[in-house]
Formats: structure tokens, sequence, C-alpha cells
């Protein structure tokens, strides 16, 4: 265990992991270069995007459970890394939807985020990210302070449903790929929602052992 | 004559066999990492087995047609590991690999209902009706991309003559062969198989409407609904029925498959509509593919370009009500 703390908090693992995530663009930028976007490169390179959305942003959101469970608190040097990553590629995403699907077209653009539920939800899902991915720094963090800066953070459980539901509605009939990451967020929610009653009830259980023990403490003097 | 010895060579110099033997296992070494990197190349296909399924073959004395389309041909390679056939998976690329063992040679379709001379009818039969043309028409997917192909086949009308439908024959129906042991995959697809299709009579007996036995100068791929399939150019691709089975004239508009499975978008007629969007496309534009990246999308053109032939057919029809 020692030896995985040590990992962990080594500089280079985070610069491995670092160049690790950068590994699906790189081989969407290979098979670019080798012309092996099958005969569709636009809707290829748009799936494999969103697919990397959601496994970064399940990623990102296990980091805590994980943490807890394995009791490695040292996990939480990559949680940001993981949260920015998840940005990075809904920012590919959204730029090859906007840029070369669409061709910056705004009246078609406007048209789909107005009338195309799929594609308001998923660009819901981006927006929001936004706002976490500018505050995601340390500065930020001081700056609103740390309780705030939690609960503005927790619309990345938003912005996961958001895209959950983006590739639910977008595919036709197979929703087989979007139930396993419909999965995976309902589980990575509940524990947390698990832990919050968890919690709740160990602070009232602690209050009421308090007023018992100030009851008996007046109760003394008779 | 004196016969000088070569004085520069004694024993010393010979070779000495540990070298050649080491040039010998290099050479070796090097025949044996190609063979390597050839059986890795394979592996897929090794891991797979040999495919025992018909595999396409070329067709001859094909007929020019007048109409066909002139712009540039989608590459058939490309065409053929890009499909939808659901019963065969339903990624794009799964129906090429899946379909492999698919045995679609001999094989039988069965005409009736609605008509004078009821019969089943063998692709050998199909493939000699009438004279194969090689036409080149514009496909295009209600998922808003589209390709340039040239099928091959003949109109639908010269397979209906030869059965007569009666008066009573309103519309045809049309079925794709389905078995769960050949096709595991089409069990997960989220759509109600055998796959179903259908046209108006009016639609099925226009002569752009194609019995298609073949693409790309050779008999239909696997993967691309062979033996035998329908291509109707002015609607979406949905409506061009793969491998069929059975064709059955009918007094009443019947059953289409993605019409089941979400009736809001997927209308029966279907027609190319540039004016009529659905909820997951808007029908504007569509991407040409086979032309890059970064090629722009192009508008969609009404009935996908063949209004001038079959605008006709719908005269008189809302369709933004039928679509």
């Amino acid at each position: 265990m020692n030896f995985i703390k040590t990992v962990l908090l080594s500089k280079w693992t985070k610069v491995f992991v670092f160049l690790l995530c950068l590994l699906p663009l790189a081989i969407l930028l290979w098979r670019g270069f080798h012309n092996d976007l099958t005969l569709n490169p636009v809707e290829y390179v748009e799936h494999r995007t969103g697919d990397w959305i959601l496994r970064f942003l399940c990623i990102t959101l296990a980091i805590t459970p994980l943490r807890k469970i394995l009791r490695l608190p040292q996990l939480i040097r990559y949680r940001r890394m993981m949260g920015l990553f998840a940005f990075f590629y809904a920012l590919l995403h959204f730029s090859t939807w906007l840029g070369v699907d669409r061709y910056f077209q705004w009246r078609l653009i406007l048209d789909d985020i107005g009338k195309r539920p799929f594609i308001t939800v998923g660009f819901a899902g981006f927006v929001l990210l936004i706002p976490l991915a500018v505050t995601s720094t340390a500065g930020w963090i001081r700056r609103l302070g740390g309780k705030r800066w939690q609960m503005l953070h927790r619309a990345i459980y938003v912005s996961a449903i958001c895209g959950v539901i983006h590739f639910y509605w977008q595919v036709k009939s197979d929703v087989r790929k979007p139930l396993e990451y419909a999965f995976i967020v309902a589980v990575l929610l509940a524990w947390r929602i698990g832990a919050w009653v968890f919690d709740l009830r160990k602070t009232a259980a602690a209050r009421v052992h308090r007023e018992e023990t100030v009851t008996t403490e007046t109760a003394l003097p008779f | 004559m004196l016969i000088k010895r070569a004085p520069d060579l004694t024993y010393k110099d010979v070779t000495p066999k540990g070298f050649y033997m080491g040039r010998r296992n290099f050479l070796l070494g090097l025949a044996a990492t190609a063979g390597a990197v050839e059986a890795w190349k394979r592996l897929p296909t090794v891991f797979a087995g040999r495919a025992t399924g018909t595999v396409p073959h070329p067709l001859t004395g094909l007929r020019k047609w007048p109409g066909s389309s002139s712009e540039p041909i989608t590459p058939g390679n490309d065409v053929m590991h890009y499909n939808n056939y659901y019963e065969f998976g339903t990624g794009k690329a799964d129906p090429a690999r899946n379909s492999r063992d698919f045995v679609t040679y001999p094989w039988t379709v069965s005409v009736e209902g609605e008509v004078e001379k009821p019969r089943k009818i063998t692709i050998d039969e199909i493939l000699k009706l009438a004279p194969l043309e090689e036409r080149i028409y514009r496909h295009r997917c209600v998922e808003a991309w589209s390709i340039v192909v040239p099928w091959i086949g003949y109109s639908f009308n010269v397979l209906a003559k030869l059965v007569q439908p009666k008066p009573t024959a309103k519309f045809v129906a049309f079925q794709t062969y389905y078995n769960s042991g050949v096709m595991p995959w089409g069990s997960s697809s989220g759509i109600e198989l055998p796959y179903v299709e259908g046209l108006r009579i009016d639609e099925a007996m226009h002569p752009l409407t194609l019995l298609c036995v073949g693409m790309y100068g050779e008999t239909l791929p696997n993967q691309d609904g062979a033996p035998v399939r329908m291509v109707i150019p002015w609607k979406y691709g949905f409506k061009s029925i793969k491998s069929l089975v059975k064709i059955k004239f009918v007094k009443k508009q019947p059953a289409t498959t993605w019409n089941m499975e979400n009736p809001y978008w997927y209308g029966f007629y279907s027609n190319v509509n540039p004016n009529v969007s659905r909820p997951r496309w808007s029908q504007k534009v569509e991407h040409r593919l086979g032309q890059g990246f970064f090629a722009p999308p192009i508008p969609t053109q009404m009935f996908n370009g063949y209004g001038d032939q079959v605008a006709s057919l719908y005269a008189g029809m809302d369709l933004t009500k039928y679509y």
C-alpha cells in the first residue's frame, strides 16, 4: 500500500497519466492521417470523442468513492485532471459538430439546438462544464471559498446526466451503450446520496448523544 | 603453361562457418519477422476462422442505364464497410464483419398475395429475368448522409408483371430474411425482426424502383443485402429493404419496421424531403460521404433529386402529413 501511495504521489505518474489521457486523441489523429476514420469520418470523430467525454466524467465522479473505499486520499491529485480532460474531449466533440458537421451555418446550428432535444440536452451538458473548467484552479477555489466552490462543482452530476440523456436520445434503437453509462452514473450518484444520508445520521446521532449527556448533567443536582 | 595458384587466398581466408551461419540465421530471422508481421496482420482472420458465407462474384454483360447520376461514385470498399443492417449488429462496421458466414446462395423469394400467378422464384431465375442494368443512384440515408452507388438490377415492375398483380393489389409488402442463429445480433438491435417494408403499388411499379442484385460490377456482398434487395432512390435508405425472402401484393398499407419503432420519426412514405425535419435530424443538408473530413454538407434535394420522375406520384398529397 505504501508503494501505491508513493506511486500516486510521484510527479512522473501524473505526467504518465496525462499522456495516457491524450492517447484517444492521438489515435484519432493517427487514423485521420492514414485515412482510416471510416466512410463517415465526421460521425466517427463525434462518436469517439463523445464516448471519451462520458468516460472521463465517470472517472472524475468515481475518484471520491474510490479514494474513500480504497483509503487512498492521494487519488484526489488526479480529479481535476480527469475533469479537465472530460472538458477537453467535450470541446473537441462540440467544435467538430459546430465547425465540420454544421460548417458554422448558424441557422442550422440554432435550429438544431432549439428543435432537436438530443442536441439541446447535449449542448446544456457542455455549457455546464465551462464554468467548472474555468474555476478549476486553486485561485478560484480560494476566491469562491471551499463551500461555494463545491456547490458549484456539483453541476458535474447534471452535466453527466445531460450527457447520458444526449447519448440515449441520439441512438436510433440499440440503447445498450447509453444504458451502461446511465447505470455507472446512477451508481456513482447513489453512492453519494448514501454517503450523505449516512453522514446526516451520524451528525444526528452525535447531537442526540450530546443532548443526552447534557440532560444527565443538568439532572445531576437533583 | 603454368597454372598459378591464387596466392592471396589461403585456408584462413575461408569464411568462418559461424559467420556465414550467422548470416543465414539473420536471413532466416528476417523471414521469420516478416512472417510474424504477416501472421499478426492476419490474426483476426485466424481467430474468426475461414469465412463460410457466400462471397460476391463479377456480373458481366451489364447495360449502361441512361438515367445514371454523373456525380463521383463513392468508393466501393468504403461503402461495403459502412452499413446499416441491424440483423448483423448496430455498429456501422459490424455487418461487414458479422455477415461473413451468411450463405446467400441458393436463395428463393416467395412472390405472393393479390396476384394471378403466385410463385417462388430462385436467385438464378431473378438474375436471368431481364437484362441487368448498371444504374448510378444517389442514396440518401435518414441519418443525413448520402453516397453515390452503381447498383445492378432492373425495374421491379419486371418481376411484378411476371406474377400479374390483381386490381385489388394496392400495396406491396417486403420482408427480409431472418434467422437468429445466423443473425444473433438482431435480438439486441432494438427493432422488431424480421425487417419489413412496403410501397404503394404505383411506387413499386415506377421504373426507378429497382430490384437490385449487385453493386460495383459484382453480385451484392452479404452486408449490402445479398442476394437480392430493393433500391428506391427517392426515399430514405431504410426503405430499400435488403435480402428479400418475401414479396406480397396486398390490399392495405402494410406495417413497416421503422414506422413501428417510432411512427412520428419514420413515416410510411419516407420520401427524401428537406422541408420535413424530425426530432433527431434536420433533413435540410446531408454529408456526401467519401469526400474527406472537411467536406462541407450539401443541401438535400426534394425526392433526393428525382422529383421530375416521381413528384407526380404524390400530386395533391400533403407531404408534411404523409411524410
